[in-house]
């Protein structure tokens, strides 16, 4: 992990900034506020790790950190640019161009095989569609399963499936990769390799990736753990607090 | 993205075959029953249509179709003679009669009396047997399915013998007619002859079928002899209109077709809505998936829009070829022949399967918008 941080801490620039970022939520007649005023600034070449228990907000914060939900309250600046303050579509498309996502769940399109699954990114730039899966198959390519390219998500493996998710966040190059739980379904090993892989290809000078997570076993990989209770940043460090 | 919508539609076969059958089950059920509607009650013209020469029908003032008049006094026809423009003006008889049949039955038939000089009245094909068959004793020629009442399919009724209102009547040709409303026998024969089948009252002419001379326009025709005779006289087409609004008018029947049609609406809603709302429920994830990478909303409802449109073409050229292959395999049937399809029926068909899918997917489209990037993570 070390080596990692050394040789892109040299080079990180700011990626993400929020500020006094709060959110409320309406349940009947109660309102509740998940997260209380988040200053933060993400670097890019970092990976990041957001860390909390269930129901301590880091889906809502890493959610509002990539343009998909609006904070009740505060500013998020993505790579200078104030994406709240963008029209709804300007939104939309700063999304497209700029972030990518992997969730846990992967949400592959179970109709269309992996090559077109991983070039959804770039067809919905408007890119001609052989051409896009072209440049995917480049990826999936570099991620070792180009030989899978043609087959449906249901005839891949879970880990099959996890890295056509990949490729969709990278293939049309955005600066931030956002990744909800990637080991959750993992064994520790394939986990690590999961880890491993999300660090050779996704990390850049010009990027950064931000692991959602509370899986203890991948922790020593981060370059930042960013521990959230109760909609609050409880811990900001290399490494997890003693008490975790 | 149009691709991928397609695909994610395909790639579901139950749904997709499902949202097929929706569409070409609702297509057919409004297609097949407009179209034998619109058939049905054309048939109430089907009297006018047989008789395609006459440009001009004259009747009594208070006739309303070929079934339902009052004859009139003979004189009628000097006097629709002597108006100027009038080419050609003959006697028809028009009333119904009884025949007994070999097997001791009685069967209603309508009776036809065309002029003994010219046939005019005829149906201008003949099945079986020509027109001057009615020169003959006692002749008359009955209709192509009229013979199927009297006789076993494909029996060659030329010859037969039938009493008509106690009267001999031999059958020597047969006539290839548009059956009627009440798809009744018909006997056409010499009006001469036809006065002495069907008894009657002092008046027995029904009507006076009337040739435009040349230039002669067929409105214009017919104003003028109302005007000079005091008759009603009724252009070909808008006779032809009369009969068809007497049966709308008369009858129970656009009601039950309608209820026909606005159930088959009604089936395609509710088969369409259901497997389509089934879809997008199954794909939330996958729409959610893809609204958070940054497709917008146009792309999406372009997406959805791909999705019925392919549906809907399909599913109705399904409908409309099921309703074609219905039209096409009963055309043998006495009861459908002569079926067409009007080219309105499909037209019909097509915007109420837009209705269908418009509505179905606006419900679904609305689940798809409503649904926030956000909710992928969760």
């Amino acid at each position: 992990m070390s080596s990692a941080v050394e040789t892109t801490a040299a080079t990180a620039i700011a990626a993400i900034s929020t500020r006094g970022v709060a959110r409320d939520f309406t349940a009947g007649q109660q309102t509740i506020r998940v997260l209380h005023g988040i200053d933060l600034d993400v670097r890019a070449g970092e990976l990041t790790y957001l860390v909390g228990e269930s129901g301590s907000g880091k889906t809502t914060l890493i959610s509002i950190m990539c343009g998909i939900l609006w904070p009740t309250e505060g500013e998020v600046q993505l790579f200078g640019t104030d994406i709240y303050r963008l029209s709804d579509s300007a939104l939309v498309d700063f999304r497209l161009r700029n972030v990518g996502f992997i969730f846990q769940q992967y949400n592959l399109i179970p109709a269309i095989d992996a090559a077109s699954n991983a070039a959804v990114p770039l067809i919905a730039q408007g890119m001609d569609r052989l051409e896009a899966r072209e440049r995917a198959i480049e990826l999936l390519a570099a991620l070792n399963i180009a030989d899978q390219a043609d087959k449906l998500p249901n005839q891949l493996s879970g880990g099959q499936q996890q890295r056509v998710a990949i490729a969709r966040a990278l293939v049309h190059r955005p600066r931030l990769i956002v990744c909800d739980e990637p080991t959750a379904a993992l064994d520790a090993r394939s986990g690590r390799r999961v880890m491993d892989l999300l660090r050779e290809v996704a990390l850049a000078d010009d990027r950064s990736v931000i692991i959602v997570t509370h899986d203890n076993r991948i922790f020593d990989l981060a370059d930042r753990i960013l521990v959230l209770e109760d909609g609050r940043i409880t811990h900001d460090g290399r490494d997890m607090p003693k008490d975790h | 993205m149009v691709w991928i919508a397609i695909r994610m539609l395909t790639g579901d076969a139950t749904k997709f075959y499902g949202l097929l059958f929706g569409i070409a089950f609702s297509t057919l059920l409004i297609t097949q029953q407009l179209t034998i509607f619109v058939n049905l009650i054309e048939r109430g013209a089907s009297g006018v249509y047989n008789v395609p020469s006459a440009d001009v029908w004259v009747m009594d003032p208070v006739s309303r179709t070929t079934d339902v008049n009052l004859p009139m006094p003979s004189t009628a026809l000097d006097r629709v003679r002597s108006v100027a423009g009038v080419e050609w003006a003959v006697p028809h008889l028009r009333a119904a009669a009884s025949v007994r049949t070999k097997e001791g039955d009685l069967e209603g038939v309508s009776v036809i009396g065309v002029d003994d000089a010219t046939l005019i009245g005829l149906p201008r094909r003949m099945a079986l047997g020509a027109a001057d068959v009615l020169e003959r004793p006692d002749a008359v020629v009955i209709d192509d399915v009229g013979t199927t009442r009297f006789f076993p399919v494909g029996y060659d009724p030329v010859g037969e013998r039938l009493e008509l209102n106690d009267q001999r009547a031999v059958i020597m040709g047969v006539a290839d007619a548009i059956p009627s409303f009440t798809s009744q026998v018909t006997l056409y024969t010499r009006y001469s002859r036809a006065l002495n089948f069907v008894p009657g009252t002092r008046n027995r002419l029904s009507f006076v079928l009337v040739g435009a001379a040349p230039g002669v326009d067929a409105k214009a025709l017919a104003t003028q002899i109302t005007q000079d005779t005091g008759l009603r006289a009724r252009t070909r087409d808008e006779f032809a209109r009369d009969g068809v609004d007497f049966i709308i008018e008369n009858t129970g029947i656009p009601l039950n077709f309608g209820i026909t049609v606005l159930l088959g609406f009604v089936v395609g809603v509710a088969i369409v809505g259901l497997t389509f709302s089934l879809f997008i429920r199954d794909n939330i994830k996958q729409f959610g998936a893809l609204k958070a990478i940054g497709v917008n909303n146009a792309k999406i409802r372009r997406m959805v829009a791909a999705q019925a449109a392919m549906v809907g073409l399909i599913g109705y050229g399904l409908g409309v070829l099921g309703t074609v292959g219905f039209i096409w395999g009963f055309s043998s049937n006495p009861t459908f022949k002569g079926f067409y399809i009007p080219w309105q029926v499909p037209l019909i068909s097509l915007v109420a399967v837009t209705l269908i899918l418009a509505l179905t997917g606006w419900i679904a489209l609305r689940r798809v918008l409503k649904t926030e990037p956000a909710a992928v993570f969760r």
